[in-house]
């Protein structure tokens, strides 16, 4: 009896190990680290928005911002708190393979486009963006601008 | 002591849980890598000899599934693709095609792994004499043909086959229409492989000013998305004796440049057998119609819409079932306009019901002419009394067929559909004036 409670221990270590071990590998070969930077290849990893790169890499945006320029918030700690939160629903949707095509982006992620465009041609704009239906979410940069982030339709 | 164990046990029982996880998600993450390089196993290899699709299946499966998915016949509000007779749905056409073997079988045509047994089983076929021009568009791996028979030249081979018996012609095939009719084998790049569009497309693009235009070479990959559709989707008619398959585009594609080439050679299909009018058939003008609208003006291809990409795990893949794309809504349509399923398939649908609308018309108003020439012919009336009166019913049954023939009811160009119907009416009805104002 006591013998087994030595060696209980141990292989609970071993077993631990051989997870964080594991769970390290897997996390370094769906290349988790990416998903903290800027680049915008690591959208791609997934190979879901593989379109959205390749014509954002032909938009007028290509040189002057990225995905993550457009799509989560500049400020911390809500880029992390967006990055998270799409994160778990992108990995959980992908992994499961039990999504909607085409994928359309959800109303919270809009509002943070939305949010962007004016931040950033904020001098441009700043006349009309404090018209009732731009502060309300219902008339957005890109329901006209359709092409100017990827998907150029023009 | 008891409790170490119980607490031991379940720490091993939900680390073990955890692993077997992570190394579950682990292995689908290379499931997804993998699929996303697009490999393909090569189990077969494939050369101008290969035909049966179910060869070139081997190394495409999923390519493969959709195109034996052709077979499928589900119908849309306007258009299907089993083999209703056309001629019983709507018994008015048995009169508009008197004395003409679409009068007896006219068929709704089914998915392209049937387009060489529907030619051998519709009765078009079987009571009239057809030529070998028929087959260049219902059997796979016609290029190879034309090759054999024309001792290693394509194009005299074509001119042999259109002209030798449509049953002489079937013996150099035994498949439909296949994969190697727009890929080619060895690269899998798209590619032209009918004459009748080769020899066509040269005239379109040389009114353009591109001298001696060859697809194969000179075409962008969207372009090529069109044109291996085009090949075949088309107004097309057999010139002279030798039955040379030609497609009418010398002077334009739209359906009166078309009539205009026909007038001008003095095409006539048939003599129509109610009252004698040197009248036209139109085939299926697909490629034509689309080319008159809006979405060939934003370079949307045919493909874009029969064939819309589709994903599977990580892979992208054409989907290969070609079908009305108000079967697939969301992947044909939605991937450009962002609004629900519902509303795109309501738009679709009223430019359809709108063309149907336009077209019952127009089939009513060709009747009011064919019974107006029936009963000037009662009265006695002339050859050159009735000749004004005929030439404005083949002005009116071309226009009239053009559209229905065309296998959108209207959504490849709508307002040039319904452009074509007005003059269709017109022109049937200034045909009823004419033949009811002769008198004897």
């Amino acid at each position: 009896m006591g013998q087994a409670t030595r060696w209980l221990p141990w292989a609970l270590c071993v077993m631990v190990g051989a997870l964080v071990g594991v769970g390290t590998y897997t996390f370094r070969y769906a290349e988790g680290l990416s998903y903290l930077s800027n680049n915008p290849k690591a959208c791609m990893n997934c190979h879901v928005m593989r379109e959205h790169y390749d014509s954002w890499a032909r938009s007028s945006h290509q040189t002057g911002a990225t995905c993550n320029d457009c799509h989560v918030p500049h400020a911390f700690p809500e880029k992390y708190l967006v990055k998270m939160d799409n994160g778990w629903n992108h990995s959980k949707k992908f992994t499961l393979q039990n999504f909607r095509e085409p994928i359309r982006i959800r109303r919270s992620n809009l509002l943070a486009l939305q949010h962007n465009c004016v931040e950033c041609h904020r001098a441009a704009v700043q006349d009309i963006a404090g018209h009732r239906d731009v502060e309300e979410g219902t008339a957005r940069c890109t329901d006209c601008h359709r092409s100017v982030g990827h998907l150029a339709l023009d | 002591m008891r409790r170490h164990w119980v607490a031991y046990g379940v720490a091993m029982v939900v680390t073990a849980a955890l692993t077997a996880a992570v190394v579950a998600l682990l292995m689908n993450i290379r499931e997804r890598k993998h699929e996303a390089r697009q490999t393909y196993v090569q189990l077969v290899e494939l050369s101008e000899e290969t035909v049966d699709p179910a060869e070139w299946g081997r190394n495409f499966p999923r390519e493969y599934d959709g195109y034996k998915r052709t077979v499928d016949t589900q119908r849309t509000r306007y258009g299907g693709s089993e083999n209703v007779s056309k001629l019983d749905e709507d018994p008015v056409w048995r009169r508009i095609f008197a004395g003409y073997a679409f009068g007896v079988d006219y068929r709704e045509e089914r998915g392209h792994a049937y387009s060489l047994e529907d030619q051998k089983q519709t009765l078009r076929t079987k009571q009239f004499k057809q030529p070998g021009a028929c087959l260049q568009c219902h059997a796979g791996g016609m290029r190879r043909v034309y090759e054999t028979v024309g001792g290693g030249d394509v194009q005299t081979g074509f001119e042999k086959v259109n002209a030798m018996p449509l049953e002489d012609a079937w013996k150099h095939v035994e498949h439909p229409i296949a994969c190697i009719d727009c890929h080619d084998p060895v690269t899998m790049q798209l590619r032209v492989t009918r004459p009748g569009f080769l020899n066509a497309i040269k005239l379109v693009k040389a009114a353009e000013g591109i001298p001696n235009y060859d697809p194969n070479t000179m075409a962008t990959r969207q372009e090529m998305r069109t044109f291996v559709c085009g090949q075949c989707h088309v107004e097309y008619y057999f010139k002279g004796k030798e039955k040379l398959l030609t497609y009418p585009w010398h002077k334009g594609l739209k359906v009166e440049q078309i009539e205009a080439y026909y007038d001008e050679v003095g095409h006539t299909d048939w003599t129509h057998a109610e009252t004698g009018a040197p009248v036209l058939k139109a085939q299926h003008p697909e490629f034509e119609m689309w080319s008159q609208g809006v979405h060939a003006r934003s370079g949307v291809a045919c493909a874009d819409c029969h064939m819309p990409y589709k994903r599977e795990g990580a892979a992208k893949v054409t989907d290969h079932h070609i079908r009305s794309p108000l079967l697939n809504v969301s992947r044909a349509c939605l991937q450009c306009h962002h609004f629900s399923e519902a509303e795109m398939l309501a738009r679709a649908e009223a430019i359809q019901g709108r063309t149907q609308d336009l077209l019952d018309r127009a089939e009513t108003a060709l009747v009011a002419l064919l019974d107006a020439l029936l009963a000037a012919k009662r009265r006695g009336a002339t050859e050159r009394n009735l000749a004004p009166a005929r030439q404005l019913q083949r002005k009116a049954q071309f226009r009239l067929d053009f559209i229905s023939a065309e296998n959108s009811m209207g959504f490849h160009a709508p307002q040039e559909a319904a452009r074509i119907l007005a003059e269709a009416i017109d022109y049937a009805r200034q045909g009823q004036l004419e033949a009811e104002r002769i008198r004897e």
